[in-house]
């Protein structure tokens, strides 16, 4: 294999894969984000702070991230919209993968772009039809890359992050959820 | 003591019984129990005649050598072997309990069983490493101690079933494979078989034929046509070598021994049953099955995802075959094909109310696994899975035949029997010789 430079340490990955088969325990992570309202619907959250491996851990920097609502619904637009951000978190997932399983398969990445779509009828969010759903009605994502692969490889690059994904999972299957106030 | 008068555990006997080393074989119903009593009444084998064959040049002899045995022929096909081989089978012997001889305090009752005739004496004074303590097998009808044991007790004792089918509401039937027998038994209404592999896909077709409504829930697959160019697609796994790849020479071992079974059936019109075939005879296809909520069935949005796993796949090993017969093969005139990809519905459901009445039976084709219960030996692992390395089990003494990929990918196949017999039952003797 010619030396493929994606920048992805599938060999430290490789090797966590094999001890953390036999030790379950160090494999559970907890992430972590804190929300704080702004005003309308803007709001500020950070994130800092992680447990996993057996300990609490610390990203280097803190991010922060803002959420708001477009001017059509009325609001401010000081960040974007709550939703978008799971599609910031399903695009940035796939990236990474399609990245994780290149390095991998000894292919060498030239350009990875993609293109993230949710559509959303908000008549859901707004009430005004109790057919509707909330969420998003489904999800388009195209990837534009440029590799030194075939197409039929560069599919299977394609089906096997998402094979592999936290955030595809977390979007196509359900997830029990707690909300609970303090 | 061979646990298990299947294909494997008579293919066992054989090379003992070759190497002149006494044993018994035990079965808790009769020859190719699970065949007669545990399958739906239309099953076929996946694997054509010509291929179903035991050792000791015991084979499939009548005339249609690209046909596919039925349940009952291969029942009998097997009970035919037995007798041919003359092997040493007590049927009606249910196995309660194999521990190693050292523990407890119960007397076993010694037998010539399991005493080498031939290499194995003087075994007990061997230069082999660890404890040649045996083992006591406790049946039905009293103890006996053996020296070794081959666990040949099948891989699909059990269905799988996941835990929330205890939330199917009640007006639902459920069934396995073990309680099905054919569509006729149904209730009438809707069928959500639950899972794609051959049982699913298989059950799904046949469903549909008796004029059911069915969703099938498909996750991960294999998808694989029954002919290409004009050949059995296990003719080319045969021809081109893949049934042959060693279990210490495949890069996953693990995935490989976890591959669902094919889209496949053994119908006489070779006809496919992948996921168009079945959309093209009315079965609604959604994603895999995960979770009920509130009464709902729920299921993933990554159908499109599996379904192009399973096409590049299948796409792969159809590549590999053509690259193969590039040297040319006689009588192969028929040019590669390409397979229309699955034709993914635009918006399959993701949720499905149980308490509707559209759904009058669910039926898990989720798999099948072990049952090791009665194996009173700590070598099976948090999965349920046996621990061995080619079917010499972590125990000293201890073997197993007829698990998924147990020496190489054919293992779980009749014809795969012979190999991974042969070779295990060769190192059993090494074993009773003190060699290891």
């Amino acid at each position: 294999m010619t030396t493929v430079t994606n920048g992805v340490n599938v060999q430290a990955l490789l090797d966590a894969r094999e001890v953390l088969k036999d030790a379950p325990e160090a494999a559970q992570f907890t992430w972590r984000a804190t929300s704080t309202w702004r005003d309308g619907v803007h709001s500020t959250t950070t994130v800092r702070d992680f447990f996993g491996l057996g300990e609490e851990r610390s990203h280097k920097n803190e991010s922060v991230f803002e959420a708001d609502h477009p001017e059509v619904f009325a609001a401010e637009d000081n960040g974007i919209t709550p939703i978008e951000y799971l599609l910031v978190g399903l695009a940035s997932c796939l990236t990474a993968g399609v990245a994780s399983v290149a390095q991998n398969r000894g292919i060498q990445l030239r350009s990875v772009a993609s293109t993230v779509e949710g559509r959303h009828d908000i008549r859901g969010i707004l009430g005004a039809d109790s057919d509707v759903r909330n969420g998003f009605n489904d999800i388009k994502v195209t990837f534009t890359i440029d590799a030194d692969a075939t197409p039929e490889e560069i599919e299977a690059l394609v089906a096997q992050s998402q094979k592999r994904s936290a955030v595809f999972d977390a979007l196509t299957n359900p997830t029990d959820v707690t909300v609970e106030v303090r | 003591m061979v646990v298990g008068a299947g294909h494997a555990g008579l293919a066992a006997s054989h090379f003992l019984s070759a190497r002149g080393i006494d044993h018994l074989v035990l079965e808790r119903g009769e020859v190719a129990n699970s065949w007669r009593r545990e399958r739906w009444d239309s099953l076929r084998l996946l694997t054509p005649n010509w291929l179903t064959r035991l050792p000791g040049g015991h084979r499939y002899q009548g005339p249609d050598p690209d046909g596919y045995l039925t349940a009952g022929e291969v029942a009998d096909f097997i009970d035919g072997f037995a007798k041919a081989s003359q092997a040493p089978v007590r049927t009606g012997v249910e196995v309660l309990a194999v521990r190693p001889a050292g523990a407890g305090t119960g007397a076993g009752t010694e037998t010539g069983t399991g005493t080498g005739t031939g290499t194995g004496s003087g075994a007990r004074t061997g230069t082999g490493s660890g404890t040649r303590i045996g083992y006591r097998v406790q049946t039905d009808q009293g103890e006996i101690h053996t020296r070794t044991v081959v666990i040949a007790s099948g891989a699909c004792n059990l269905p799988s079933v996941p835990g929330f089918a205890s939330a199917v509401p009640e007006s639902i039937s459920q069934l396995t494979p073990f309680d099905y027998a054919g569509p006729d038994a149904l209730p009438d209404g809707g069928v959500l078989v639950v899972g794609a592999s051959a049982t699913g896909v298989q059950l799904a077709a046949e469903i549909a034929r008796s004029g059911r409504p069915v969703t099938l829930s498909v996750g991960e697959h294999v998808r694989l046509p029954r002919t290409y160019r004009g050949r059995d697609v296990l003719w080319w796994m045969h021809a081109a070598g893949v049934w042959d790849q060693r279990h210490d020479q495949l890069d996953d071992l693990e995935r490989a021994r976890g591959l669902p079974s094919p889209q496949l059936a053994g119908t006489p019109g070779r006809s496919a049953v992948d996921l168009n075939a079945l959309m093209a005879s009315g079965v609604e296809p959604v994603g895999r099955w995960a979770a009920i909520r509130d009464g709902r069935a729920l299921f993933s949005g990554g159908l499109r995802n599996v379904c192009s796993l399973a096409d590049l796949k299948m796409a792969r090993l159809l590549s590999g075959f053509d690259e193969w017969a590039t040297a040319g093969l006689p009588g192969l005139d028929q040019p590669a094909e390409a397979l229309e990809p699955t034709r993914v519905p635009a918006s399959p459901r993701l949720q499905l109310d149980l308490r509707g009445g559209e759904i009058r039976t669910v039926l898990w084709a989720t798999g099948f696994r072990p049952d090791y219960r009665w194996l009173d030996v700590p070598v099976v692992d948090a999965k349920g899975r046996l621990r061995h390395v080619g079917g010499v089990v972590d125990s000293p003494g201890l073997y197993a035949l007829g698990l998924p990929v147990l020496r190489r990918r054919k293992s779980t196949f009749i014809h795969g029997a012979e190999d991974d017999a042969r070779e295990v039952v060769d190192h059993l003797a090494d074993y009773l010789a003190g060699r290891h």
